[in-house]
């Protein structure tokens, strides 16, 4: 518990520039030590991969950012692009959820790879040899014939495994992948999880991965933050929420996770639909869904508190949780 | 590719057919007969017969198609009613002069279009990029004889750095060149700009930034060349239209282009002219669209390999 903190985002807030501004994150906090993995969970809309996006210094030219994004000891927000882009690739990295639409079509696979080490001096042989090192690295078989091919002509394990080998390129402290395996098959999901374990193991990578899917973040996160329409819901040591939440949503989402045993394919769906961050209920935001809202559900926002130690939860009646 | 060359030029037999049947229909629908128009007022009926059975007028209509097919296979256009030369001595005469026209727009359109939209698209609906909207709306607007006349009257008559009219030296090519180039440029940058701009919205200009590579840098090395297709099937299609569409500039100009005879061709009812021009036209046209076919396959590797196919 003592790793130095690679990412610490406090009450980051993202908002759309319109004449209506939406929050989309609402005050959100979260830690990514180095040598570990954060996973951020959450439904689609509830800006998870926004909060990816603001950790880049992506967002769309329509939102906003304001908080705090410290890498090591370093506020990023609101420093010079020029700064920022400095950082990219080489400080904080990324890999995206379908690796066909993330890599250039009409690029050799060798030539996208390379294009940072190009950027930073190597060129010809050298270049060359460092980039078959590094789809090497990440288990592409027969590198440098690999490194001629166009996206098209490969599967999307390898296809993924060349995003990952870009994305180690820079020699990056931390690895933001936002559903890497979302658009994988299920047999090709495992080995690619391994491989980012693998290549975290070796150079201590800080790793946030934004995932819908427990099953898959079980498997592979040291630290759960719980995202619920821009809010974090629950956070905490992945093992320990996983195995006694402290958020009816976090409660509801891991009876939701189908079991291989279960008769039907959604075990305990959750009733109604996604809150949006653009009409996010009064109070607290998951109430119009929670089996357990009373009156002041509605009526108060509950802030993200410490529970027990390690454990936060923003639920008015989170010690309920410690009993059951 | 070879085969998809093969398909095409199949196709263009097809279309060049299609194209000289019409013209040869249209030409002769029109009122007004080549004998007639070419012995004046005072002709005798009987000097108006014997022109007309000399130039092979005479019989019905179907004999006379028949017997224009049979030349056109030998690639034969008979010669022209007003000189006797050879019709297709006369255009290709003319072509040199349509080419370089042609030519220096489309460079012209090519470099000022692509430039434009990519200071455009760095930042869609951005300063830059409405000025440059702007302009582009601008130079589609304005009718072609009138820039013309403008530019005359500022580079030649005031400025007096440029000839006013005629060709014959690169010079006397400049400002009809722009005057044709400034539609087509407004076409590309709209054209790129769009493509570019959602280009730029695509995953792996997302990755691209993601290592650390500006707008710009993504713009010109991810962006550039995946948005390409459209511009450059446009580029083909525009450029035949104005091999043949260069008449007002080449008016204004007084520049002896295909343009001009293909004009008092029609007006002299000049018919063997008008079919060795439009043939040698709608050959360019394929030849346009089937280069741009070409580059469209070098530029996407996955158009590449489905026409190896």
């Amino acid at each position: 518990m003592t790793d130095k903190l690679a990412l610490s985002v406090r009450d980051l807030v993202v908002s759309t520039d319109a004449d209506a501004p939406v929050r989309i994150l609402d005050g959100v906090s979260l830690d990514v030590r180095s040598g570990r993995t954060t996973a951020l969970i959450g439904e689609s809309g509830s800006g998870k991969s926004i909060l990816g996006s603001a950790v880049m210094g992506l967002l769309p030219d329509t939102m906003s950012a304001q908080g705090e994004i410290v890498f090591d000891d370093r506020q990023v927000l609101g420093i010079p692009e020029r700064q920022r882009r400095a950082l990219r690739g080489r400080w904080v990295a990324m890999i995206f959820q379908d690796p066909l639409a993330a890599l250039n079509p009409s690029q050799r696979i060798g030539r996208q790879v390379g294009e940072l080490l190009r950027r930073g001096g190597l060129r010809g042989k050298a270049l060359e040899e460092g980039v078959v090192r590094l789809l090497a690295r990440v288990g592409v078989p027969r590198p440098e014939e690999r490194a001629h091919a166009f996206p098209h002509q490969l599967s999307g394990g390898l296809r993924q495994r060349a995003v990952i080998a870009m994305a180690l390129s820079g020699g990056p402290r931390l690895l933001i992948a936002d559903e890497p395996t979302t658009a994988l098959d299920v047999t090709v999901q495992k080995r690619i999880l391994d491989l980012l374990a693998e290549m975290q193991r070796d150079d201590g990578i800080a790793i946030l991965f934004i995932s819908h899917d427990l099953r898959v973040v079980s498997h592979i996160a040291d630290d759960l933050v719980v995202l619920y329409a821009g809010r974090v819901a629950e956070s905490g040591p992945a093992r320990s929420v996983l195995s006694k939440p402290l958020h009816p949503y976090t409660r509801a989402l891991a009876r939701s996770v189908p079991s291989v045993s279960a008769a039907s394919a959604v075990s305990d769906p959750i009733p109604g639909t996604a809150a949006s961050p653009a009409a996010r209920p009064s109070g607290c935001a998951f109430h119009p869904r929670c089996p357990l809202a009373r009156e002041i559900c509605r009526r108060e926002t509950p802030q993200p508190r410490e529970v027990v130690p390690g454990r936060v939860s923003a639920c008015h009646f989170a010690e309920e949780f410690l009993d059951d | 590719m070879m085969s998809m060359i093969g398909r095409r030029l199949a196709v263009g037999v097809f279309v060049i057919w299609g194209v000289t049947t019409l013209m040869f229909v249209l030409i002769r629908v029109a009122p007004g007969d080549p004998a007639t128009t070419l012995l004046g007022p005072d002709a005798t009926p009987e000097q108006i017969e014997a022109l007309t059975e000399r130039l092979g007028l005479s019989g019905n209509i179907v004999e006379q198609y028949l017997a224009y097919l049979r030349q056109l296979a030998t690639l034969d256009f008979g010669d022209s009613f007003r000189t006797g030369q050879p019709a297709i001595a006369l255009v290709s005469s003319r072509l040199p002069e349509t080419l370089q026209l042609t030519l220096g727009a489309t460079v012209i359109a090519a470099a000022v279009g692509l430039t434009l939209s990519l200071l455009a698209a760095r930042r869609p609906d951005g300063a830059i990029d409405r000025v440059v909207s702007t302009i582009s709306i601008l130079f589609q607007g304005m009718p072609t004889f009138w820039v013309g006349i403008m530019l005359i009257l500022i580079f030649a008559l005031v400025l007096r750095v440029t000839p006013s009219s005629g060709a014959g030296t690169p010079a006397h090519l400049i400002l009809p060149a722009i005057t044709l180039a400034l539609p087509f440029t407004a076409i590309i940058a709209r054209i790129s700009r769009a493509t570019l701009t959602e280009a730029m919205r695509e995953p792996y200009v997302q990755t691209a930034r993601a290592k650390g590579l500006s707008r710009g840098e993504a713009l010109r090395n991810h962006a550039f060349r995946n948005a390409m297709g459209p511009v450059v099937t446009i580029v083909g299609l525009q450029v035949g239209a104005l091999v043949g569409g260069a008449v007002v500039v080449e008016n204004v100009f007084a520049w002896p282009g295909l343009g001009t005879l293909i004009v008092d061709s029609v007006a002299s009812r000049d018919y063997t002219v008008v079919q060795a021009a439009v043939f040698v036209i709608a050959l360019f046209v394929l030849a346009l669209n089937l280069v741009a076919d070409i580059v469209n396959a070098l530029l996407d590797p996955r158009i590449r390999v489905e026409a190896n196919a």
